[in-house]
This record gives C-alpha cells, structure tokens and sequence, in this order.
C-alpha cells in the first residue's frame, strides 16, 4: 500500500479543527459569561445558582 | 454513588472542576503529545492497509467516545427526569456538542480513510451509516434544548428523547447492520480496525485514553459555563419580571 | 379506561369527519411526491422498479410526518390537553388515542393508495401486496414515534422541521425493514421474517412510546 500521507495529514488536521475549535469555542464561551456575571456583580464564585437548585 | 451525590449540587461542582480542570488540561495536552508521537513514529505501517491505519487512531476511539456520549445523554436524561438531579441538565446541555464532535471527527476520519482504501469518499458501510444516524440523534438532541423561551423545558424535552434514543440506537444499528448486507452480498466493505497487533494496540489504547480526557475536559469545562449561564438568564428574567 | 380509550379517538375521527379535506391534502402530496421520482430520474421501467419500494416507503414517511405538527397542538391550544391531564384515565391511553386515530387517517389510507401508485412503477401483484402489508405493518409505528416527536415539540420553534429531525432517525429501522421485504421479495425470499420484525418493530414502539409521549405531554402543560 502506497503512502497517502495527504489522507492521513488531512485527518489529523479535521480532528485538530473540530476538537480544537471546541476547545476555544468553550473556553471563549466560558470566558465571556464569566465577564457578564462579573459586570452585573453577581454572587462570588462556587456558590449555588439559584432557580438551578430545585431540591432545597 | 456517594461522589456523584456530592457533586451533584451545580455549586459544589463549579468548586470542584475549577480546581481539577487546569491539571486535567495540561494531562489532556501531554497524553495527546504522546499519543500522537507514538501513532506516527511508533505503530508500524499495516501490511494490508499501509500508513493509513494512522487513521484508525482517530476514528475509532472517536467512534467509542461519540456513543458513550450519547449513552451519558441518557443516563443524564434519567437523572433529570426521576431524581431531578439539578446538574444534569446542565451537564446534558453541556456534553451534546461534545459527543457530536466526536461523532463529526469519526464520519471525516471515516470518509478520509475510505478513499484510499475504496476510491469513493463515502461508502455506505453499515457502521458509517449508524454512525451518521447518531449524529443526526446528537443534532435533535442540541437542537431540541434549545428549541424553547424556558430552557428547563428544553432540558426536559431532551431528556426523554435521550432516553428513547438509546434504546433506538441498538435497533438502528441491528436494521442498518441488516440493511448493509442486503444491499451488498458480495464485497464485504468493513471499516474494521486491522488485525490487533500489541503494536497497533498500545498507541490505539493510549489515544482513546488521551481523547477520554479531552472528553471529560470539555464536558467539565462546559458544564461550568452552563451554570453560570443559567445564572446569568435567572437574573436576567429576576430583573425583567421585578417591579419598577 | 377503554371507554376512555374510544371516547378520545371517537372524538378525533368525529373531528377529522367533519375536515375530510385534511385527509386529502395529506393523501394528495403523497401522490405528488411520488411521481416526482419518475420526473425526476426517467421512465425507465428496469430503474423504476428497483427504486419502487424506497421511494414508496420513503414518500409514505413524509406524508405521515406532514400532519403530525397539529397533531396535539390544536388541543393544547383550546385547552384540550390540559383536561385530558386532570382526566380520570391515564394520559398514555389518550396518547394512545391521538395516535390511533393519526394512523387510521394517515398510515391506513396510505397503505391502501401506495399499492394503486406501486403499478405505475411497474411491481408486480406479489410486490404489491407485499408494499401494501409492510406499510400496514409499519405505519403504526410512524404514527407511535411521530407523535412522540410532535409531543416533544410541542410549542417549540420551528417545529415543524424539528419534528422530522427527531422522528426521521428512529423511523429508519421501520423503513429500512418495510422497504427492504420488498426488494427480497423480488430476489426470491419469502416475506415472513420481515414482517415479524416490523411487527417487532411496532411493539417496541407501542411498549415505549406513550409513556414517552404522556411525559412530554405533561410537561408542555405546566
């Protein structure tokens, strides 16, 4: 079997876009809800949400 | 059981996977390293599929991580709608876009090593096909949570399609098994993984390992922005439904 | 309950009697997207017959899937649906009823008018009779997991679309098997084993689904 090292490569890079792009899709997202709740100067970090915690 | 309790309160999780996920970050990033470096330099070429068995470290761990996903969709799903697990809405929310990536990377890497081993850059083969169907489940999934003005209904609504889904998933892939060799009797087209190896092995294992804790990475990470997202639409609706 | 049961889907037929057009318009698009396919791809009668089944099958989805949007939601806009959950009988027996009454206007008629167009497609009288016992196998189940997903749509944007993204997937086992009794029929084999499946198929969707359909009624309630 001949190399296809195009194929290979080309894989690897769609998982590196897909995942990657995930990854600072996420952290972009998380980032950015981060800096609305602090805007608003909303509860300190770690504590419960509220309407979340039904079982009270 | 006790743990998941534990960290089944949305607060005491946001505590729990600030702290881990930095470190579990930085494992993910040097396990893929050495994975990666292993699945090029270490596995040898197989002598039926050459170097395109390269591939296989990426679909089929993908293919793993894309049906476990779903299978925590619903197991997610019947915490939500039997114990009311406040997390695991959030978490379902969370993981969906997950498991579909990883359904995505495993039809690309599918269709790229399809080509050169069959000259068509999609084939029809039975595990393809059940594989495309998931995700067709994942997108009803995202979108059906995201279909409603009360995001708690969404959740809801999804929940129960999780869990009709998973019991579907079986069927599906019995009827497309069926389907595949009823419409091709004489060629067997199997993207199977090649005969194992040790070699083919280690660095296969080592990547579904590296690519679990990408997984875990992302649905922690995720579920952190779910809460407080969930935070920030309550105080939202607080200051709209407040009186002036 | 069964007095439940018939009081529901009497009611529904009863509503469907005096809006006969509704049925038609279904009926009318299935013939319509049938005939595409020949327009589409060429009267060659070879070509026709191999595609027959699937297209017949597949035509038959859509046209099951084009009603089920109101499915619920004319109830739960006149309130219907909220008596139907303080209802004495339990509510899966009323999703039982929609969906009783969604096949016999929509999968019954189409298992009857699917044949009728399965001659211009040039399928003999075994193939025929076979399209029209699959179908009638099969179209209950579409109806079961239609409803499912009009229920958990319901009142949701864009819902339509969304109701097929949902349903489409989890018919493809029914599809797969209904169409597919055909084609071995033409190579030769006997029908039996396909028709257990789809009747397998059926009961798994009448074993899951309306409990799946009341819970997501429910919540559309509150």
């Amino acid at each position: 079997m001949s190399n296809h090292a195009a194929f290979i490569l080309a894989s690897y890079l769609a998982a590196f876009v897909i995942l990657g792009g995930l990854v600072i899709a996420s952290l972009s997202a998380r980032n950015r809800v981060r800096r609305e709740l602090d805007q608003r100067g909303l509860a300190p970090r770690g504590s419960a949400p509220r309407g979340v915690d039904r079982k009270r | 059981m006790a743990d998941l309790h534990f960290l089944a309160n949305p607060a005491r999780f946001r505590r729990f996977s600030q702290r881990v996920l930095p470190g579990l970050g930085f494992a993910t990033v040097l396990m893929l390293c050495v994975g990666l470096y292993m699945a090029f330099f270490v596995a040898p070429a197989d002598y039926q599929q050459g170097q395109t068995v390269r591939i296989m470290f990426l679909h089929v761990p993908s293919a793993w991580l894309s049906m476990m996903g779903y299978a925590l969709l619903a197991g997610l799903g019947a915490s939500l709608l039997v114990w009311r697990h406040p997390l695991a809405a959030l978490m379902a929310r969370a993981a969906a876009p997950v498991g579909a990536s990883f359904a995505a990377v495993c039809l690309l890497t599918g269709s790229l090593w399809g080509r050169p081993m069959w000259g068509t850059y999609w084939v029809w083969d039975a595990r393809l096909t059940s594989m495309l169907l998931l995700f067709f489940l994942y997108l009803g999934h995202i979108a059906l949570s995201r279909a409603y003005d009360e995001p708690e209904r969404g959740d809801r609504a999804a929940a129960i399609l999780a869990l009709i889904g998973v019991i579907n998933l079986p069927i599906i892939k019995f009827s497309v098994d069926w389907w595949n060799t009823l419409h091709q009797p004489a060629s067997v087209t199997r993207l199977d993984a090649p005969a194992i190896h040790n070699s083919i092995l280690v660095p296969l294992l080592w990547m579904a390992v590296s690519l679990l804790f990408l997984f875990v990475f992302l649905v922690l990470l995720r579920t952190e922005t779910e809460i407080d997202r969930r935070r920030l639409e309550n105080a939202a609706a607080q200051e709209e439904g407040a009186p002036a | 309950m069964m007095g439940g049961f018939t009081a529901l889907l009497a009611r529904d037929l009863r509503l469907v009697w005096r809006q006969p057009g509704d049925v038609g318009v279904v009926l009318a698009f299935y013939v319509v997207a049938v005939v595409l396919f020949p327009l589409g791809i060429g009267p060659e009668t070879n070509v026709l017959q191999r595609i027959a089944a699937g297209v017949l099958w597949s035509a038959a989805l859509f046209a099951a899937l084009l009603s089920l949007e109101r499915l619920f939601a004319a109830d739960h806009e006149d309130g219907t649906l909220d008596l139907l959950l303080l209802a004495p009988w339990p509510l899966e027996l009323a999703a039982l009823a929609k969906c009783t009454s969604h096949w016999i206007v929509t999968g019954l008629p189409l298992s009857l008018l699917a044949p009728v167009l399965g001659v211009a497609f040039g399928l003999d009288g075994e193939s025929l009779l076979a399209l029209f016992a699959t179908l009638l196998i099969g179209t209950p189940t579409l109806s079961l997991i239609g409803g499912l997903a009009a229920a958990l749509t319901l009142g949701a944007r864009k819902s339509g679309a969304l109701l097929a993204l949902l349903a489409l997937p989890l018919c493809v086992p029914t599809l797969i098997f209904g169409a597919g009794a055909v084609e071995t029929l033409a190579a030769g084999e006997g029908l039996a084993t396909h028709l257990a499946i789809l009747g397998a198929l059926a009961l798994v969707a009448l074993g899951t689904t309306p409990w799946a359909i009341a819970a997501a009624l429910r919540q559309a309630g509150e």
